[in-house]
């Protein structure tokens, strides 16, 4: 019953930990996540560097969502170590926040705006510890700021996508944070709310924390983001933007898929097209 | 009226009114959930559990028949993984393959056996038998002050007040994982949560539910306990808080509603006998559910999911 990829994917992992630097705020080493008998990320290792933000960017089903998840145990990693800020992460998820892709949730849910941005709270009430006025009036705070303040007891079912989205953000902000990790946060999202989430983001890189996104719009990596991390399925590069987010790069991380023409346009960094 | 109301009305009533709250509070999360039919699944399970441990203990008593439910829940699981790997069918048809077996087992067992000695044959199994769990003792209300009376009250009164309070006392506990996880597993599991460990332990607890209930509606029926009071709770509001407290509502009028209707309904008519309370019971928390959908003011969309799915 041995699965040669799994085996491969296991020794692979092994051979390739090694201890994770101290201050990144997430680390992986060796992991390797597979839905069924194909990898869906193989032997990935990624050093995501602090008071930055970064994208994972990669064509579908190159396995960026996947890498997220698989990071913070959503879905189980067959192989590999994620450490936070240098400790296992288990030991660290009160400095990490998590946005989930919007979809993922069902908004019909019977919940009000202001009862998801409290859940943020959960770590620091836990079970039974009562809801105060400093609670409430925190979770007003984080509304605010991605600008949905005027939306506290609407049902989340009644919101736009734009508006869930910022609600997401809210939810995470609540949460204080050192490590922002976002899936997907730009997706089917009004040029208002986008405005809104990345001034949200650079504030939060501006305060000394680490922001990752799962990014799809290769149009908007060099003027949201510091680094880029390129994936399909394997690592392809990782680095500043300036250096890691070639044509170079990008052919081998989407091979044909994407145009000449299309690579024009991009605003590349060094040893680009352009 | 008052005399022979005590005797004959109050303890099936308490006891229809405390397994129908006991079953809608795992409801409401379980619907949420899209596992509703987790808690048809546990039902038709449990019989051939219940059977089986009174075939071998000779007593309707509360843990064998919890143990022999639990034990069948475990067989099931492992016949449906069978099913799925060896049949190679889809896990819905294999659920319900599964259990619609087992459960026809458990009627056949019943049939073969004799229990003519304690309230288990097969009517009583799927419909109940609440109209039997009388009072004798009592002699008015003042028997709720005599200890004597209150000695013999039925044991089921006592096994389903038990579980009850249980289910409130651990959906109370576990409110805020319960609400985080149900509406956004991948979130709650990024901060710590054991969403596993949670879903099991909702299982679990709409399991002994549905056993406790067992007594007093039967194993068919209780479904209507586990989906009518949330689904027509999920009409009348938007949070969740509210959501709940209206299933109580309705599971609590609906056990009241349908006994007395059951009881006295057909002498309205000029009909000579009483109808099955437990079917009564779940026909009323049906037409519940009808006029929630009719006059709900949040009926719109439930079930639906949002735009992207």
């Amino acid at each position: 019953m041995t699965d040669p990829v799994l085996t491969l994917a296991a020794d692979h992992g092994l051979t390739r930990a090694a201890p994770a630097p101290g201050d990144s705020p997430l680390a992986i080493r060796g992991m390797t996540v597979s839905y069924g008998e194909k990898p869906a990320v193989f032997s990935v290792d990624a050093t995501f560097p602090p008071h930055a933000m970064t994208a994972i960017i990669g064509p579908n089903g190159a396995g960026k969502s996947t890498m997220l998840k698989a990071a913070l145990g959503v879905i189980p990693r067959l192989s590999g170590e994620v450490t936070v800020f240098g400790r296992p992460i288990g030991k660290a998820r009160d400095r990490i926040a998590y946005v989930p892709q919007r979809a993922s949730v069902d908004w019909d849910f019977p919940a009000t705006v202001i009862d998801v941005v409290l859940m943020g709270l959960y770590r620091r009430v836990g079970l039974l510890k009562r809801l105060t006025g400093a609670h409430l009036a925190a979770a007003r705070d984080c509304l605010d700021r991605v600008g949905m303040a005027d939306f506290t007891d609407r049902q989340i079912g009644q919101l736009s996508g734009g508006q869930q989205q910022r609600v997401f953000l809210a939810r995470a902000l609540a949460q204080e944070a050192d490590l922002y990790l976002l899936d997907e946060p730009f997706a089917g999202v009004d040029a208002a709310t986008e405005r809104a989430i990345i001034d949200v983001l650079k504030a939060l890189k501006a305060e000394g924390r680490a922001v990752v996104c799962v990014h799809h719009d290769l149009a908007t990596v060099a003027r949201y983001f510091d680094h880029v991390f390129l994936i399909n399925v394997r690592r392809i590069a990782e680095g500043p933007v300036a250096t890691a987010f070639t044509a170079a790069n990008l052919h081998a991380t989407y091979g044909g898929r994407l145009a000449t023409a299309h690579l024009d346009q991009l605003d590349l960094g060094l040893g680009g097209a352009s | 009226m008052g005399n022979e109301f005590v005797q004959f009305s109050l303890t099936p009533m308490l006891i229809g009114t405390l397994a129908a709250v006991a079953c809608a509070l795992p409801g409401n999360f379980l619907l949420l959930r899209r596992q509703a039919l987790i808690g048809d699944a546990i039902s038709h399970v449990v019989l051939p559990g219940i059977v089986v441990a009174f075939l071998l203990t000779g007593a309707v008593a509360a843990i064998p028949m919890l143990l022999g439910a639990a034990g069948a829940a475990v067989v099931a699981v492992i016949v449906i993984e069978a099913i799925k790997r060896l049949g190679r069918i889809e896990p819905g048809a294999a659920m319900g393959v599964t259990f619609t077996s087992l459960f026809a087992g458990g009627v056949l067992l019943l049939e073969q056996s004799d229990t003519s000695s304690v309230h288990l044959d097969v009517e009583h199994a799927l419909m109940g038998n609440l109209e039997s769990l009388i009072w004798f003792k009592a002699r008015g209300w003042g028997s709720l002050l005599d200890p004597v009376a209150l000695a013999a009250l039925p044991d089921e009164l006592g096994r389903i007040a038990a579980v009850c309070a249980l289910v409130i006392a651990l959906t109370v506990l576990f409110w805020r994982p319960l609400k985080i996880s149900t509406f956004d597993e991948g979130f709650a599991q990024a901060q710590g949560l054991p969403v596993g460990l949670i879903g099991f332990g909702l299982v679990g607890v709409a399991a002994v539910a549905a056993v406790a209930a067992f007594d007093a509606v039967g194993s068919i029926i209780v479904i209507a306990m586990f989906i009518c009071p949330p689904a027509a709770a999920r009409l009348m509001t938007n949070r969740l808080e509210r959501q709940v407290g209206w299933s109580v509502v309705f599971a609590v009028a609906s056990a009241v509603l349908g006994y007395v209707l059951a009881g006295y309904g057909p002498l309205w008519f000029g009909g000579q006998n009483a109808v099955s309370a437990a079917g009564m019971i779940a026909v009323v928390s049906g037409l519940i559910l009808g006029l929630a959908c009719l006059v709900g003011p949040h009926r719109a969309r439930v079930g639906a999911r949002g735009e992207a799915a």
